[in-house]
């Protein structure tokens, strides 16, 4: 990826973060951890991968996006926002009462959405039927999913993974957030899906992986992903939290919103990287 | 009465599906590997490219139809009642219900007229299931001619919609050539100045056979015909309450939560002093047996209809 395209996508991802972080403070409550891991990704697919067009939310041959592992929409609202879907001012009434931004995607009422999600599971399922429905009636348009690590241990996203493996949807692209964390701790302390390759392969996925937080090892496993025959999966290894460094990797900031002290050196952080792109 | 044909809901529901596919290429079926059962196979038979068999995944089947729903396309997903109200409930509210998706669960083998299943099979809870999620229409007909009305007004209908269908082959009792059905207006078969019988499902011919026997001694009963659980024809209701000296309710379903519930909430909604009893299955599972059998042990039979309503007079 060219340096100025690369850097473009850094911007994003680090105004994605702080739009995100200053939501779940003023909201005082959300999850900061998984937005921050995904940043990077959604920066990559909204402004260099999707074919979206924010003046028509519902044009009927855009490529869907479905945030299965729902509770990380603040990034989400985030990237829609800088795109044009509204305006980025909406971040800071996120969970209020009354507000535009719910607690998790909401597609009957946010410009952007394409699927109410929240229950961990159930995103691919509707991720896939979307698929199934662009191969029966012979739409161009792509579906990527983005789940999370702990989120594969609900059964119904491998009912979700057997049936695009048989049905061999090449216009699926799935991404596991892989920061190893979930609320009770690390994977292996809770109950690990791992390995998560295997398992994917095992349905008749192909499994690709990448560093979620370099664009060049995004855009690698996108580009395979998409010349794949089948569905594919990208397992990116991340860093929860990423960005804000007493975040990273702790699980304790899975659902914790920031408070004063922490907004601000959360802040700090993020507006000194922002400053060091500018540079 | 007795040289009615009998025909069993769901083979209306396949029946109506295939029909239905073949006016309006936007209709898909799924189905959870009971395709035969729930006769969405006469669909798959007459269009296979729009038929989805999901496997016994039942939870990722309502999924999967949501995304067909969120792409523009009408899917039916078909399952028992017992699995795709009980079993898949969460997604149908969280991935069906909360979005408002144009989502059609075709759920059959409700009740206890499954038969030799037993209770694991029988489900007399989906009703209350499906009415405790906003926006969801609940259709429960009474025959096949009711049957494929159903499908066709669910189908034009924007949103969510649960039908119900039965196993059991019933008497067919509506004239196809004149039947008309509107969502959420009830049918008074009968009128009746003394007693009325709300029935809904294979219930709606015992309320007929019930009100016969009640005229040869000398009561009026009415019977309404309460295809719609969802939203509930409620000035039929308060009609009822208001005109007649009381209400018996007769539906193949737990007396929790179902159109029993749905009534006396309306009759309390309004202030109206009505008494309402119940015919239905009184808060207990079911078992092996064939299914009109099991009708008669569970109560569900005109004579159990006729006795509340004189108790009523």
């Amino acid at each position: 990826m060219e340096a100025t395209e690369k850097l473009c996508l850094a911007k994003k991802a680090n105004q994605i973060r702080q739009l995100a972080v200053t939501g779940i403070y003023r909201a005082k409550a959300g999850h900061p951890g998984g937005s921050l891991s995904i940043a990077d990704t959604l920066a990559y697919l909204y402004f260099k991968e999707m074919k979206v067009d924010p003046a028509q939310p519902k044009w009927p041959q855009r490529d869907r996006l479905v945030l299965s592992k729902g509770h990380t929409c603040p990034a989400l609202y985030a990237a829609l926002a800088l795109k044009g879907y509204f305006p980025t001012e909406e971040l800071e009434h996120l969970r209020q009462l009354g507000a535009l931004l719910q607690g998790h995607p909401d597609m009957k009422h946010i410009p952007g959405i394409d699927m109410s999600t929240g229950s961990l599971g159930q995103g691919i399922s509707a991720a896939v039927g979307m698929a199934l429905c662009g191969k029966l009636y012979g739409e161009t348009y792509r579906v990527f999913a983005i789940l999370g690590d702990g989120e594969c241990e609900e059964g119904q996203v491998w009912e979700a993974a057997m049936l695009a493996g048989n049905r061999k949807l090449d216009n699926l692209v799935a991404v596991v957030d892989y920061n190893n964390l979930q609320i009770d701790g690390t994977l292996d302390e809770v109950n690990s899906p791992m390995p998560i390759d295997e398992k994917f392969k095992a349905f008749g996925w192909d499994v690709f992986f990448a560093d979620a937080h370099d664009f060049d090892s995004l855009e690698k496993a996108f580009a395979d992903a998409t010349a794949s025959k089948k569905p594919a999966v990208i397992v990116q290894k991340s860093v929860k939290g990423k960005g804000v460094s007493f975040m990273e990797n702790q699980a304790g900031w899975h659902g914790k919103a920031p408070n004063d002290e922490e907004y601000k050196q959360a802040m700090q952080e993020l507006e000194t990287c922002a400053a060091g792109l500018e540079g | 009465m007795s040289e009615m044909v009998k025909k069993a809901t769901r083979d209306a529901y396949g029946a109506a599906l295939a029909e239905l596919g073949a006016e309006n290429p936007d209709v898909v079926v799924l189905d959870a590997d009971l395709a035969g059962a729930t006769k969405t196979g006469v669909f798959k038979k007459a269009f296979p490219e729009r038929f989805i068999d999901c496997g016994i995944a039942e939870g990722n089947m309502i999924g999967v139809a949501a995304g067909f729903a969120a792409c523009g396309k009408i899917p039916f997903a078909s399952s028992f009642a017992m699995f795709a109200a009980g079993r898949a409930f969460e997604q149908i509210r969280n991935s069906v219900g909360y979005p408002h998706l144009n989502v059609k669960i075709g759920a059959t083998h409700a009740g206890v007229s499954v038969g030799e299943d037993g209770a694991t099979h029988q489900c007399n809870e989906d009703i209350a299931l499906m009415r405790t999620i906003p926006g969801m229409v609940i259709l429960n007909p009474a025959d096949a001619v009711e049957a494929r009305a159903a499908v066709f007004a669910a189908a034009k209908y924007q949103g969510p919609v649960y039908l119900r269908f039965g196993r059991l082959a019933v008497p067919v009792f509506n004239d196809p050539d004149h039947y008309q059905f509107e969502i959420g207006k009830a049918i008074t078969l009968k009128e009746g100045s003394d007693v009325t019988i709300i029935a809904t499902g294979l219930m709606v011919n015992e309320a007929l056979l019930a009100a016969e026997q009640l005229a040869a001694e000398g009561i009026s009963a009415r019977v309404v015909n309460m295809h719609t659980i969802k939203p509930l024809d409620t000035e039929a209701v308060c009609k009822a309450a208001a005109e007649t000296r009381g209400i018996v309710t007769a539906e193949e379903h737990s007396v929790i939560g179902g159109l029993y519930s749905a009534v006396c909430e309306t009759v309390c909604a309004n202030g109206l002093a009505a008494k309402v009893s119940a015919v239905a299955v009184m808060d207990t599972f079911g078992q092996s047996g064939p299914g009109a059998k099991l009708l008669e042990h569970y109560g569900l039979t005109a004579e159990q209809i006729v006795c509340k309503a004189k108790a009523l007079c």
